[in-house]
């Protein structure tokens, strides 16, 4: 489904990604684990057109969709839960909502959608009218995530949803991600909390100061021992 | 009831002041730019609705109209020629060459027309009414008016379009509003057409109003409005409306009381004093910076 290959991405002269390649299949949950300042984060920047990759190819559905601009990789439906959440704290969480539908037009689908999301995230229904500002981090997560299904995406990238959550919450999380991706939106999860991302992931990468240095099933992952020893508290 | 009709005339001033400010403070708020040259566009709505009432023999409406479509165009080729290959630039690169655009602008109209200053034909009729023993002219109740629906339509346009809420979206963090599909560049061309439509607003009532205008008339106002958008808070529409008021009334009671020379130092002395002791302005938030 998402297909990058041999990409590099430059901040000015820092080197950010170097001929870094992956690959994303229809239905799957696949998760990049690596330490901060990785790279982690600028893949997925890429990948939705926020960055511009200097060399390299980024297929998705057979479409080139390196250097396009960000609203067309969202039309085509590629979904970004960005870092730290970016909710837009000075509007409610049913604006919010609305602005995850914003190149949509059909007004009675939207509305239904939004119902959609209040089911999978009861808290937010609660909190409709209340500005997003005022929300919990893990609420914010919630309305980040109802935000970026509000696109109807096919693909959905997660950058740290786990970030400063208390650890029921980041589980809470995770079966809604599982349950996201049961109903067949494929997910590209970046996370530091390995253990997690790995436990619910189908395929894993893990990379290091901007290049892949390892990949694998999942459970390969988990079971190796530079994994464990680097990311998993070295048991 | 003097004192009534002062307020009447201040609220008259302030809200040329406010429509001004709304352009500064709409730009402010999404790309953190101070347009100095939005004065200026004034000035231009000004000359427009001249034209269109004295050479074309329009009414108040059809020239008021014209002036705020033209000045919306005028708007978003200025942020396109000159601001938008600077927006990845360092503040005051854009600040200088919003500096520059204003000279331009304001030579531009004096080399074609000359700088002698036109009187503004009386469109309106200009009775006056009596209210609470008070003379309050009709002109004023009508500039009153017309100003009162472009603000309401503009609270309308931010708070229930969709191009509204991306103009929100934008201003608060461009990067997430892109990763919803929002098209960043169209959004602050938007935002330039209505805050360039607003001030070429102001230009004609401007000129209904006082009756002379000239190429630099832009100049000061255009400063004024600015103050005001400081006062309210740079970058809050509300602000920006009660600053514009505020800032008319101060000048208006400050010529009342007999110290109509120090008029304009009003204005001045409110922006020190607003900068020493609430930078953030009446409705301005205290804004930390994005870590």
């Amino acid at each position: 489904m998402l297909q990058v290959n041999n990409i590099d991405v430059f901040y000015g002269n820092i080197h950010a990604l170097k001929d870094i390649s992956l690959e994303v299949n229809e239905g799957e949950i696949v998760t990049l684990i690596g330490a901060n300042g990785a790279g982690k984060s600028t893949l997925l920047k890429t990948i939705s057109g926020l960055l511009k990759p200097k060399h390299g190819h980024i297929l998705y559905l057979t479409q080139q969709i390196a250097g396009k601009p960000a609203q067309g990789i969202v039309k085509s439906g590629i979904s970004h839960v960005p870092e730290g959440r970016r909710v837009f704290s000075n509007m409610s969480v049913e604006e919010n909502l609305e602005l995850g539908a914003y190149l949509r037009n059909d007004r009675e689908q939207i509305k239904k959608d939004i119902q959609q999301v209040y089911e999978l995230f009861p808290r937010l229904d609660e909190r409709r009218k209340q500005l997003s500002g005022t929300l919990s981090g893990g609420e914010q997560q919630m309305l980040a995530m109802g935000r970026a299904l509000m696109a109807k995406p096919k693909l959905l990238l997660l950058d740290e949803p786990s970030m400063g959550l208390a650890p029921l919450i980041v589980k809470q999380i995770f079966e809604i991600i599982q349950m996201v991706n049961q109903q067949g939106t494929t997910v590209l999860l970046v996370e530091q909390n390995a253990n997690m991302a790995l436990s619910v992931a189908d395929r894993a990468y893990v990379i290091e100061t901007g290049k892949i240095v390892l990949s694998g099933t999942a459970k390969e992952l988990q079971e190796s021992e530079e994994v464990k020893a680097a990311y998993l508290g070295g048991l | 009831m003097e004192w009534l009709q002062q307020l009447v005339n201040g609220i008259s001033l302030g809200s040329i002041y406010a429509l001004i400010a709304l352009g500064y403070t709409m730009v402010y708020g999404i790309i953190k730019l101070i347009n100095f040259a939005h004065g200026d566009v004034f000035m231009l709505g000004a000359f427009i609705g001249f034209y269109a009432i004295a050479r074309w023999d329009l009414g108040f409406f059809p020239a008021l109209i014209i002036a705020m479509l033209l000045c919306a165009i005028i708007g978003v080729i200025i942020e396109r020629v000159a601001y938008k290959r600077l927006r990845n630039a360092t503040r005051i690169a854009a600040l200088i060459t919003a500096i520059g655009v204003s000279l331009l602008i304001e030579n531009t109209v004096i080399y074609f027309r000359g700088a002698s200053p036109e009187a503004y034909p009386e469109v309106l009729s200009n009775k006056s009414i009596s209210i609470f023993g008070a003379n309050i002219s009709s002109q004023s109740i009508m500039i009153l008016g017309v100003t009162i629906v472009l603000m309401i339509l503009l609270q309308f346009i931010v708070h229930k379009t969709k191009i509204g809420k991306a103009m929100r979206a934008v201003s608060h963090d461009p990067d997430a509003a892109r990763l919803m599909g929002i098209n960043v560049d169209n959004t602050i061309s938007a935002t330039f057409a209505i805050g360039s439509a607003l001030a070429g607003a102001a230009g004609v009532i401007f000129g209904v109003y006082y009756t002379r205008i000239d190429p630099l008339m832009g100049v000061l106002p255009g400063l004024k409005a600015f103050v005001a958008a400081v006062l309210g808070g740079i970058g809050s529409i509300p602000g920006a409306m009660v600053g514009g008021l505020v800032l008319g009334v101060v000048e208006t009671v400050v010529s009342a009381l007999g110290y109509s020379l120090w008029r304009d130092a009003a204005a001045f002395v409110i922006l020190i004093l607003i900068l020493i002791l609430k930078p953030s302005g009446i409705f301005g938030k205290n804004t930390r910076e994005k870590v």
